[in-house]
């Protein structure tokens, strides 16, 4: 009976390695295998992790003590036939998360074969089959994290460029149902430092939400607009919630619908929820969101949510967010030398800003600059974040500091640029 | 539930107490003391408890701490549905009589029977620590860990059984009461330290307890046949995985057969060569502890010889605090090259202490005598 569960979890454990190492090698132009990523060394980035935090003014507030490294052990356990062993971790785990559905599966399992040979994963006879395949999901992904921290010297390709006052950035990973918490690391000119990551849910459906109803999670860069405290919460959504800008100017020009995209916590009656299970929210346990919500600032963190992250060398990161930051100064520096079509040159022909497409916008632009006899823009706090997935965009937030003969203007603006026949141009502007 | 089946369910409950008690009497009754207690048992019997009650307590009186009248006053609260009271007596003779798996097999069933069946877990893995050929608590530890299983999945998958898992747990209550009918277990030469049993009597086997000729449900009688081929030999029950940790002694057997003294002219090297085996072990001396062993021993359930090696370590040089192994009143049989030592096995560690009658299997290897076999009977 036991070598039953046991090559059972075996093979649990296989497809966890072989999947974490095959996924990780999709970082795009990186020379350095991925399957370098050696198991042994998770724990050492979280520990080097760990003492910067130790350094850094925020550290106090972040922790990553999912249940992942007993799930681990209790895994290795089965694998080894330390039934009893696992049994006892298990419980140790329950008495920590008392209503964790996963290790009361587990514990289940292995009472169960204490009586009886079992045949499968949640060996209860007549189990909803569904319930158990959400169980077993979770164990992949969790297991699947835990053997798999990010590399240290990688960064998710989103996070170019944060502005000074965004101490944290959000990365979540949809297929890995993961979400990465990065620190805007000023010491170090503002490169994204690995935190922590927690095990997410996301919608039934996957991701790449399009419509109201769907059940997906939208991908794209957004950012937390209000913090719900737990009182005026429904249970459903657990210790707090933070309601995301979707769908944000993007998402309406390519016709996206629905609303309502939290980031949020889990029902009392849970320690967590299967990995595809919302309407889209992505929920974290209300232990997880205890702990990332001391690091979000309603306004400004950003949450880039991914189908499935990329990564990039640190080298390839900094060359990214160079050429976006010339380009982006190319453009203002265009714009203060008045010569329009200079100026012009920066603008997609598929450009739209409310009303106005590219050629009510250029004749605009033409009529303007003829009464300049000089012009000064200052771009402050700009952030710049590539949106995840294939097509090629970047979001561009700034405040603006304009000055000239005749007018004076300061606003927040956000641009959308995209790579047309491999130069960045503009293809939406407006307020942010 | 209709109150004929409640009723029937008290009774086949009394039984199954009863017929451990009988047990507890034949294996370590003191004829001399005794005297009191059949008619205890037959006022019980009888279903006048307080009457019972006031005899076993004018027998407790003059001797406070004999086991056989406590543990009737337990099963007379039990039958006066006093469970607390029960759990009272019932607890204070297991710590007064580790070594007696009785008490502990009655708490699981009080336990049980409160749905509290992590307790029962506990006190059934107890009394198989104890007693690793106890039947019984074998069978009702399979109950338990399937209830158990069963309360975990639904927390797992929110099976909204409310229902059903009633009628769970009363068929795991008429389950546990029914395993009367099996036989106890055998009745073991015990200890002089264990009980206030000064002889050990010849007795008649408790299989023929009168549950037998009880009507049983079919599901219950396929558990008695299944059983009584357990009662015989009871090895073959489910595994205590989560025991094993602590329990020293591997996986259990029937009771032995007398051994014959032993010629005089060996046995002190085969004494040595045990007593140097349990000081290994006391030390935590790995290397000497498993170079007792002969290089072909028989590890239990067949696990390689590597594998055991790591448990054995594990549980020995990886234990916490103090271990103390003790070899007591020892039996030698000498044949040839091969020695056969039956004692009783005193074992303290933190948290545990167990004694336990003990089987090894030496050969003669040169100049050295090696454990071949070794068995918990």
């Amino acid at each position: 009976m036991r070598v039953k569960i046991r090559y059972l979890l075996l093979a649990l454990a296989a497809t966890v390695t072989a999947g974490a190492i095959a996924k990780l090698s999709d970082k795009p132009g990186d020379a350095k295998p991925a399957g370098n990523l050696p198991t042994a060394s998770s724990p050492l980035v979280r520990s080097a992790a760990d003492a910067l935090a130790a350094t850094s003014p925020f550290s106090s507030v972040v922790s990553d003590s999912g249940p992942e490294e007993t799930l681990a052990r209790i895994f290795a356990e089965i694998e080894a036939n330390r039934l009893g062993n696992a049994l006892q971790l298990t419980e140790a785990l329950l008495r920590q998360h008392p209503n964790y559905r996963l290790a009361n599966l587990i514990k289940g399992d292995l009472l169960l074969a204490k009586t009886h040979p079992i045949q499968t994963f949640g060996a209860l006879s007549d189990a909803p089959a569904d319930k158990v395949a959400d169980l077993r999901a979770e164990a992949l992904v969790r297991l699947k994290a835990y053997r798999e921290k990010p590399p240290v010297d990688f960064v998710p390709r989103y996070l170019l460029q944060m502005e000074q006052d965004q101490h944290y950035a959000i990365v979540v990973d949809t297929k890995r149902s993961r979400l990465y918490l990065y620190e805007n690391d000023r010491k170090h000119g503002g490169r994204p430092r690995f935190v922590a990551d927690y095990y997410v849910t996301h919608g039934k459906l996957g991701a790449e939400k399009l419509a109201e109803g769907d059940k997906k999670t939208p991908v794209g860069v957004y950012h937390v607009t209000a913090n719900l405290p737990k009182q005026k919460l429904a249970d459903l959504y657990g210790s707090g919630a933070f309601p995301l800008n979707y769908p944000n100017e993007w998402d309406k020009r390519q016709g996206r619908g629905g609303s309502g995209i939290w980031l949020h916590g889990t029902p009392s009656d849970t320690f967590a929820r299967p990995p595809r299970a919302s309407d889209g929210c992505v929920v974290l346990t209300n232990q997880d969101l205890d702990v990332v919500a001391k690091n979000l600032q309603v306004g400004l963190t950003p949450v880039i949510i991914s189908d499935s992250v990329e990564w990039l060398s640190l080298d390839d990161w900094n060359k990214e967010r160079s050429e976006l930051n010339q380009t982006i100064d190319a453009w203002r520096a265009d714009w203060e030398s008045r010569d329009t079509g200079r100026f012009l040159s920066h603008y997609s022909k598929r450009f739209k800003s409310g009303e106005q497409n590219f050629d009510e916008f250029a004749a605009q632009k033409k009529q303007v600059n003829s009464s300049k006899e000089w012009i000064k823009v200052k771009l402050n706090n700009l952030s710049v974040f590539r949106n995840p997935g294939k097509d090629e965009v970047v979001v561009v937030t700034f405040e603006q500091d304009y000055h000239s003969n005749n007018l004076d203007n300061q606003m927040k603006k956000r641009q959308y640029w995209v790579r047309e026949d491999g130069k960045w141009k503009i293809i939406y502007e407006g307020t942010a | 539930m209709t109150p004929t089946s409640l009723s029937q369910t008290r009774i086949r409950q009394l039984k199954m107490l009863r017929a451990v008690a009988i047990g507890l009497a034949i294996g370590f009754a003191a004829p001399v003391f005794a005297d009191n207690l059949p008619e205890v048992q037959r006022l019980i019997k009888q279903g006048q408890y307080p009457q019972a009650m006031e005899k076993v307590d004018a027998y407790l009186s003059s001797r406070p701490k004999d086991a056989q009248g406590r543990f009737l006053k337990g099963l007379i609260y039990t039958e006066m549905n006093k469970p607390a009271d029960a759990i009272a007596v019932f607890t204070k003779l297991s710590e007064d009589y580790p070594e007696l798996p009785e008490p502990y097999n009655n708490l699981a069933v009080l336990y049980a029977q409160q749905k509290q069946y992590d307790k029962a877990r506990t006190a059934l893995e107890m009394a198989i620590r104890t007693h690793p050929s106890y039947a019984i608590a074998y069978e009702n530890l399979g109950d338990v860990y399937a209830k158990l299983a069963s309360q975990a999945y639904d927390k797992a998958l929110q099976l909204d059984n409310s229902n059903s898992a009633t009628q769970n747990k009363l068929a795991l209550i008429r389950d546990l009461i029914t395993t009367s009918g099996k036989g106890n277990v055998k009745p073991q030469p015990v200890p002089a330290t264990a009980a206030a049993a000064p002889a050990i009597q010849p007795a008649p086997t408790p299989v023929a307890a009168p549950v037998t000729t009880k009507p049983t449900t079919q599901a219950t009688a396929t558990v008695i046949a299944a059983t009584a081929g357990a009662a015989a030999a009871p090895a073959p029950s489910p595994a205590p995985v989560a025991t094993a940790t602590a329990t020293p002694a591997p996986a259990p057997t029937p009771a032995p057969a007398a051994t014959k003294p032993a010629a005089a002219s060996s046995n002190d090297d085969v004494l040595k060569a045990v007593n140097a085996w349990a000081d290994a072990w006391s030390r935590k001396d790995m290397k000497a502890y498993l170079g007792a062993y002969a290089s072909d021993f028989d590890t239990p359930k067949g696990t390689s010889r590597k594998a055991w090696e790591q448990e054995r370590e594990q549980r020995i040089a990886g234990k916490g605090g103090k271990i103390s192994v003790t070899v007591d009143t020892p039996q030698i049989t000498v044949n040839g090259d091969k020695a056969t030592v039956k004692f009783r096995q005193h074992y303290k560690a933190t948290g545990l202490s167990s004694s336990s009658t003990k089987t090894l299997v030496l050969v003669r290897s040169g100049s050295k005598w090696l454990i071949k076999e070794e068995n918990a009977r």
